[in-house]
């Protein structure tokens, strides 16, 4: 299995376009946090390929926490966006001005 | 080599459907697919710790999770609106240079060849080593994190029941 490093990287940097993409167009609050989980895989997927091009756990241990980030992220941003729905009924993020003026 | 360029065109495919489907809820069953396909990808970088805790933590919690809250709220398709706005075009201009540009760099790099990796590498015992001699402070804080999370989105969940 020698797949050189920067093969790795280019799927990486592709993945995390795609997910800064959707965060940039779509209006879906769901979609939207979707988008961000691929985006922070994909800086995963950097981080592992790295951790063995160089030979290091520490790669590795960066995505734990990562993980562990993710999930605690998507707990707090799906109980948020559950008490927005139960006052506003709407999944656009457009439609969420409460901060804006 | 093949096996790469196969996973790796599915796990574009698979996060342009996230992307791209107007129904919230293929958009997750794609976001299921990608992640098990970077699982995948971690295990053929010897990673299988990595690989085996991104199953379950993200395939196993975080989209059953996104499944939950669209089963839930019952989120109908989304009606795409025919223009995209300014912002969203600068957007997309902005994620295009961006991409190819963390792309060229990648290439660009000069490859000095993988180093033959130690006996056990990315296994549970040398990420655990790790973990706890390096990561120690790091994985205090975790715990103190997931701790603030969790109060978070009960008093956030907690609000809907009152209201």
């Amino acid at each position: 299995m020698n797949v050189p490093v920067e093969n790795y990287l280019v799927l990486a940097a592709l993945i995390f376009a795609i997910g800064c993409a959707g965060v940039l167009t779509r209006r879906n609050f769901i979609v939207i946090l979707m988008s961000v989980e691929l985006m922070l895989n994909a800086v995963n997927l950097t981080f592992v390929a790295l951790s063995r091009q160089l030979v290091s756990m520490d790669g590795q241990m960066i995505v734990f926490f990562v993980m562990t980030v993710a999930a605690a992220e998507v707990a707090v941003g799906l109980a948020i966006f559950l008490a927005i729905y139960s006052q506003r009924r709407t999944v656009n993020a457009d439609e969420i001005s409460l901060l804006r003026w | 080599m093949i096996a790469f360029y196969f996973i790796a065109l599915l796990t574009l495919a698979s996060a342009l459907l996230v992307v791209l489907h107007r129904n919230p809820i293929y958009s997750a069953l794609g976001l299921v697919n990608t992640l098990f396909l970077i699982a995948v990808s971690f295990v053929m970088l010897d990673a299988e710790l990595i690989a085996m805790l991104q199953v379950i933590v993200y395939a196993g919690a975080i989209v059953i999770l996104f499944l939950f809250v669209i089963m839930l709220l019952n989120v109908e398709s989304e009606v795409r609106s025919a223009r995209i706005s300014k912002i969203g075009t600068a957007g997309l201009a902005f994620v295009l240079l961006f991409a190819v540009e963390l792309a060229v760099f990648a290439l660009v790099r000069d490859p000095s060849g993988a180093q033959e990796l130690p006996a056990g590498f990315g296994s549970t015992e040398l990420l655990a080593e790790t973990l706890f001699s390096k990561g120690m402070l790091s994985f205090e804080l975790t715990s103190l994190l997931l701790l603030v999370a969790v109060v978070g989105a009960v008093v956030m969940a907690r609000r809907k029941v009152e209201s």
